[in-house]
């Protein structure tokens, strides 16, 4: 009953789904097929992200924070006496658009390297166009394992998946002492169920116990009846790894039902749109994220009031992400001999102390990055830095 | 003890909106003996409709009682428009064709509201989820134990109002004139014809009643559960559907039975086993009842005229 619909769905989606492309000044004009050979006089960079849909705001940050990484460089002089070019492709938020987006990145338009997507799904539809063709892709905001298992020309400049439950469990046991905690997933999300398998494995280490384990699916708006049975097993802190657009609702509910306890959860939190859904009730929670606006570093700050300066928005942690990201392809086309794809998968893969804005980047021999996590914790409007935690 | 009793208060509320978008179901089914799959996204049309009218009276005037019920009444009545435009150019060319035909129309409007409101064209859809205004500001009504068991005012005034809509249905199908009619063409709709009924007419009202009443679920649905988004009617439109088989689709009493039993299983699937269970005991029951009970609890047993 259910496949049925969403298979017409992509069909039709698919029959009448245009595909839509915005290209960065200088924009060359729509029709020109041929464009930017990697022996003319600039490098392009490729872009993949999802611009319009329902993850349209994480696209567009990214997008920006790249745009601000080229105008930086291309200030100082451009990379080896040529000017930097970006070229972004949307891909609508689905992995069938963001595979043919790389594919033309990589046989038509000619990108030295493809920076891409947020959503791990899609990441890992593009990476498996980028190794084939041997073009280096660096994803800034894609944390599932897998995403650099595809192949040694694929790179990230976040941590990944599993860290965030590490982090989180340290948090809860050192800083909230707490002693019991119960878990409410989404059962069908590998992110969630990535996080939750780690938390629980090192807060029970830590001598921390779960007291309850229950699940919901995406798209659910009704948890009274988790939160009630969680409620039942009295514990000191809930752990929530999902999306904001669950949260905020699990977090209304948990206060209605009397559930007074902090709740924790991971960088699916972060969207301006928690403060909308949960109201007031999600004041006081936790979550661990990338980094943070508020953190007092100068580093933070700079970029900070550029950016502010440039869009006119406090930058998420996607836009600070992609800025690293589009930071640490540059650097490596610096120190690269030439700029074919195996020389500059060479020079990305020893990137090493990068001083990046959201943590310094080293990339370890999978290619992830190893760095600090933030914990935030949810304000009135906004969300306050709380601690870093190191790995 | 208190939990059981929280778990009661839950089910039944949840339940209660299953019974209110199930009886737009059972109503058309028994009519035209079509299963209108697009009624769940009529309820998502209609929730947003609410949405638009709250958020343009603005914080003191949505909350005010003339406030509330001009929101419910903009957007069931926009509703009832929408089930009208629906039924004439959707249902009605289809009406003596095959019903597989029919029916196959029925998702085809489900998908095209459910996935058109994702589109952003200006400030009113959109795929993002969006959190319903608190149109009556929740108070706590009454509380039990050390706050074990909490009774919000919402959860009252939602109950009590479903309650009227159900028994404001169910005088007008079977005390009111149009009911009679109504009833006449769900039994042959072309010997109603031929006794003079206007049967077209019966058919449009009976859509524009659903709708509206669906619009109706759709709000006390956002002022329970908060979220407002495009997809939300396919959710529940599911598991209303379910209800109204479980009740025996075309009967009135059985759709509200079967949605709220439904609504209770599902928390007590969750409360006292594995939440993962919920959405596979649901269906599981709705096979057992068929087994037991082919026509649904409700449902009498007709044959089958050769």
């Amino acid at each position: 009953m259910r496949t049925l619909p969403a298979v017409t769905t992509a069909l039709v989606l698919l029959a009448i789904g245009c595909e839509k492309k915005s290209a960065n000044p200088p924009a060359p004009t729509a029709a020109a097929p041929a464009a930017a050979a990697p022996t003319g006089d600039t490098i392009l960079i490729g872009e993949v992200f999802s611009l319009t849909g329902g993850q349209a705001t994480f696209g567009i940050s990214s997008q920006h924070g790249i745009e601000m990484a080229v105008k930086e460089a291309n200030a100082a002089g451009g990379v080896k006496g040529k000017k930097l070019e970006t070229r972004v492709y949307d891909d609508q938020g689905k992995p069938e658009e963001a595979a043919n987006a790389a594919t033309r990145l990589v046989n038509q338009d000619h990108a030295v390297v493809i920076l891409g997507e947020v959503a791990s799904t899609n990441s890992i539809a593009m990476a498996n166009v980028a190794q084939l063709a041997g073009v280096p892709m660096i994803t800034p905001t894609s944390t599932n394992p897998k995403v650099t298992q595809i192949g040694d020309y694929i790179s990230r400049v976040c941590f990944i998946d599993p860290f965030q439950g590490f982090v989180m469990a340290k948090f809860a046991r050192e800083n909230l002492k707490l002693n019991k905690v119960a878990v409410l997933r989404d059962l069908k999300s590998d992110y969630s169920t990535g996080l939750t398998d780690v938390f629980t494995r090192k807060f029970t280490e830590m001598g921390g116990k779960i007291v309850a384990v229950e699940t919901y699916n995406q798209g659910d708006s009704d948890f009274r009846g988790q939160l009630t049975a969680i409620k039942r097993a009295n514990p000191d802190g809930i752990y929530v790894p999902g999306y904001y657009s669950e949260v905020g609702v699990i977090a209304r509910q948990a206060r209605e039902l009397g559930l007074a306890v902090p709740i924790m959860g991971g960088d699916g939190w972060d969207s301006e749109k928690l403060f909308e859904l949960g109201g007031s009730a999600v004041e006081g929670h936790y979550f661990s994220n990338h980094y943070s606006s508020d953190d007092p570093s100068p580093r933070v700050q700079k970029f900070v009031a550029a950016y502010k300066a440039a869009y006119g928005a406090v930058p998420d942690a996607l836009a600070t992400l992609a800025y690293d990201a589009a930071g640490v392809a540059i650097e490596a086309m610096r120190r690269a001999p030439d700029l074919s794809g195996k020389s500059l998968r060479d020079a990305i893969a020893q990137t090493k102390e990068y001083p990046g804005v959201a943590g310094v980047i080293t990339l370890d021999d999978r290619r992830n990055a190893v760095k600090p996590a933030t914990i935030l914790r949810v304000g009135k409007g906004k969300f306050e830095y709380v601690a870093t935690i190191n790995p | 003890m208190g939990d059981l009793v929280q778990h009661l208060i839950n089910g039944l509320a949840a339940g209660t909106i299953y019974a209110l978008v199930a009886l737009g179901y059972t109503m058309v089914y028994g009519v035209l003996k079509l299963i209108n799959f697009a009624h769940g996204d009529v309820m998502m049309v209609g929730t947003f409709g609410a949405y638009a009218v709250a958020r343009a009276l603005g914080r003191p005037a949505q909350t005010s009682l003339l406030g509330v019920a001009a929101i419910f009444l903009l957007a069931m009545g926009g509703c009832a428009l929408l089930g009208l435009l629906i039924e004439r150019f959707a249902y009605r060319p289809l009406r003596e064709k095959p019903r597989l035909t029919a029916l196959i129309t029925a998702i085809g409007i489900s998908f095209t509201l459910s996935y058109g409101f994702q589109l952003d064209f200006g400030p009113l859809p959109g795929a993002a989820p969006r959190a319903f205004p608190e149109i009556i500001p929740p108070r706590e009504w009454f509380v039990f134990g050390d706050r074990t068991v909490v009774i919000w005012n919402w959860q009252v005034i939602s109950l009590g109002i479903a309650l009227l809509l159900m028994v404001a249905l169910q005088a007008l199908v079977y005390r009111s004139r149009f009911g009679r009619a109504m009833r006449a063409v769900s039994f042959d709709h072309r010997t109603a014809a031929l006794m003079g009924i206007p049967v077209d007419r019966v058919i449009a009202l009976t859509f524009m009643l659903g709708s509206a009443l669906a619009a109706g679920a759709g709000i006390l649905f956002a002022i329970k559960d908060t979220v407002v988004q495009p997809l939300m009617g396919l959710y529940v439109g599911l598991k209303a559907f379910v209800a109204a088989v479980i009740g025996g689709i075309g009967n009135v009493p059985g759709a509200v039975v079967g949605g709220l039993l439904l609504g209770l299983v599902e928390e007590f699937v969750v409360g006292y086993s594995s939440s993962s269970w919920r959405d596979a005991v649901a269906f599981s029951f709705l096979i057992l009842v068929l087994l037991v009970r082919p026509s649904g609890l409700f449902g009498t047993v007709t044959a089958e005229k050769v």
